[in-house]
């Protein structure tokens, strides 16, 4: 007897029309975060407002969870209020003629099963929302008001939690505390959340699974580091932000001189220091313009990370300055240089090089944590 | 009952003390005036909804009929009410058989020809609220487990509250003004449906009547500024928590 339950999954295949363009959306996802990730306009909102049932689609079904929430040959679509679903909106959606209590409590008034006493204190605690919760929403600030929308919508319990941008009406500052809420959802309740953003600087921190939208079109996806590393992709992941990402260790810290080393499946990178304790396992994304390609093995240089390694693609466009260059050193790496440089050092696929990458390349705002937690199984 | 339109002359009163004519026309006014307002504002909120939310075919007839008594001679109005609420009257005779209810040339009557008039006035100020309330808000409710009907009484009505104190206020106020449809429909007999703007009318009529008038037309004015006052004083206290 098999007494394991089925692994939580999203199964998306369907389409609709709309003015100006159409939706063709086929994906599958699984537990964790899901980022749905394109430009604006792209049809981001579209296809999570279809999980929600706030948009219908013209065909097709939608599953979440194993239940067919939509389908259209079976004239099956069951309600918002009835899918096992919470939703954090862009601009938050409080209710402003309630008290953040009231608030957090609306979901409890239809749901009479869900959220008792100690699972309040709990989501307050962790969202440390304790200060405010008999203001009302006009008082709050922009982060505020984004956490208790977080609180509202995941205590209802839902099986799905579907975030549509949460941080891009907050500034920087505030954009850094809530990505450090949702990373406790993620670690702490492993919430599996749908995540629409159009930051490649947030889904590399956050998601697991990419799903990569261009015109309403599902063009492809994969994990961070499989969309990453495809220079296939680049003109949807973003050319300017674009490089690799792949997963290290945390080694230990040099306090003297302010620095992290970190293990990877080349040897060891040394970064800026990082705000991790060693031990703790991260993703980290090297920018293609960080990286610089020398035939030799340099001996004087102030570039503390040098490795050899081998090229294994050339992407060139007579079109564009730049060229990139996708070089094995363990884990596949991608350098940004010129394409007099590619002609003056003469480099083609197979040839072995020295790569340096900069100790500043690695900041905060290039490292996740994806992969600090236990997965789920699939 | 006395029937003489201007019984007391009150020249013998001081400026303070209201006569027992004029307690009369005023307690009648405020009871036609409530009365209306309290009676049509279900179904302004109804037609609001309706005309702010819903896309139907031939919407620009229920829009057009609403609107109606804002355009229409008053008389015309008192007149299509008496011939519909009379005792012959289609509805009138159908109120009394069933009912046993007089509507005609009562305070009730007074009520309705009221209301009517002042509908409009009523439906504008509280569609627009409906106008103004963010649907995503609305949305939110539902994903959050809310019927359509617990997100109208817990979500929307509350946001529309300041439009539809507004819209009552405003009713009410058109109500203690109403003068044409009135002494059409239910004639202007006193202690019956004999209102401010009617008696103010009768004083006028009558010989030696100015001092009475000028009385009525100060308790008017400083019955309508209370209305209005308190309206205002109602909608910052609501617009402090919107927004």
């Amino acid at each position: 007897m098999n007494k394991q339950p089925q692994p939580f999954a999203i199964d998306v295949s369907c389409q609709k029309q709309l003015a100006g363009f159409s939706i063709d959306a086929n994906f599958q996802a699984g537990g964790g975060i899901t980022a749905l990730f394109g430009r604006s306009g792209s049809g981001k909102t579209t296809i999570i407002n279809m999980l929600a049932g706030l948009d219908q689609p013209d065909h097709g079904v939608v599953r979440i969870d194993g239940q067919e929430v939509f389908n259209a040959g079976e004239n099956i679509n069951i309600p918002p209020e009835r899918r096992h679903i919470g939703y954090v909106f862009q601009e938050g959606l409080l209710f402003p003629h309630m008290t953040v209590v009231e608030n957090l409590k609306y979901g409890a008034r239809f749901h009479k099963k869900t959220g008792n006493e100690t699972d309040f204190h709990n989501i307050v605690d962790l969202l440390q929302l304790g200060n405010i919760l008999n203001r009302r929403p006009k008082s709050l600030s922009g982060g505020e008001k984004q956490r208790v929308a977080i609180g509202r919508a995941i205590l209802k319990k839902p099986d799905l939690l579907l975030m549509d941008e949460p941080l891009a009406s907050l500034d920087d500052g505030l954009k850094t505390e809530i990505l450090k809420f949702i990373e406790r959802l993620r670690d702490e309740l492993s919430l599996a959340i749908v995540y629409v953003s159009h930051s490649m600087e947030e889904v590399i921190r956050l998601a697991d699974t990419i799903i990569l939208l261009d015109q309403g079109k599902t063009i492809a996806q994969g994990s961070v580091e499989e969309i990453m590393n495809n220079l296939d992709l680049w003109p949807y992941t973003g050319r300017h932000e674009a490089g690799a990402v792949f997963p290290v260790k945390v080694v230990g810290h040099d306090l003297k001189y302010g620095l992290t080393e970190l293990a990877f499946a080349g040897g060891r990178l040394v970064v800026s220091k990082l705000e991790a304790l060693p031990g703790s396992e991260l993703r980290v994304r090297i920018r293609a313009r960080d990286v610089t390609i020398s035939l030799e093995k340099p001996n004087q240089t102030s570039v503390l990370n040098v490795f050899k390694g081998q090229i294994t693609d050339i992407r060139s466009h007579d079109e564009t300055p730049q060229c990139e260059v996708k070089v094995d050193i363990g884990v596949p790496v991608i350098v940004r240089i010129t394409r007099k440089s590619l002609y003056n050092l003469s480099l083609e696929t197979g040839k072995n090089v020295y790569l340096m990458i900069k100790s500043a390349a690695i900041d905060r705002h290039s490292m996740g944590l994806g992969g600090t937690r236990k997965r789920r199984e699939f | 009952m006395v029937f003489s339109p201007c019984p007391i002359r009150g020249n013998n009163l001081t400026m303070t003390e209201l006569s027992p004519f004029e307690i009369e026309a005023l307690l009648l006014s405020l009871k036609v005036g409530v009365a209306a307002t309290v009676f049509s504002l279900p179904f302004a909120v109804l037609v609001a909804w309706v005309l702010s939310r819903l896309r139907f075919p031939g919407k620009f007839l229920l829009d057009g009929i609403t609107h109606l008594p804002l355009v229409l001679p008053p008389v015309v109005i008192g007149y299509v009410l008496l011939v519909l609420f009379g005792k012959n009257g289609p509805v009138g005779g159908w109120l009394y058989d069933v009912f046993g209810i007089t509507i005609a040339f009562t305070w009730k009557g007074a009520a309705v020809a009221s209301a009517v008039v002042a509908f409009p006035l009523m439906v504008r100020a509280i569609r627009l609220s409906f106008d103004n309330v963010d649907i995503k808000l609305e949305q939110a409710a539902r994903t959050l487990g809310a019927k359509p009907v617990s997100i109208f009484f817990t979500i929307t009505l509350p946001l529309i509250l300041p439009g539809l104190l507004s819209g009552a206020v405003l009713a009410f106020a058109r109500s203690l003004g109403e003068f044409g449809a009135t002494i059409t429909f239910v004639s202007n007999i006193p202690g019956v449906t004999q209102t401010l703007p009617l008696a103010l009318y009768s004083s006028i009529q009558s010989f030696d009547g100015e001092f009475i008038a000028l009385r009525l037309v100060i308790i008017s004015v400083v019955l309508s500024l209370a209305a209005m006052l308190a309206s205002e004083f109602l909608s910052r206290k609501l617009a402090g928590y919107l927004e």
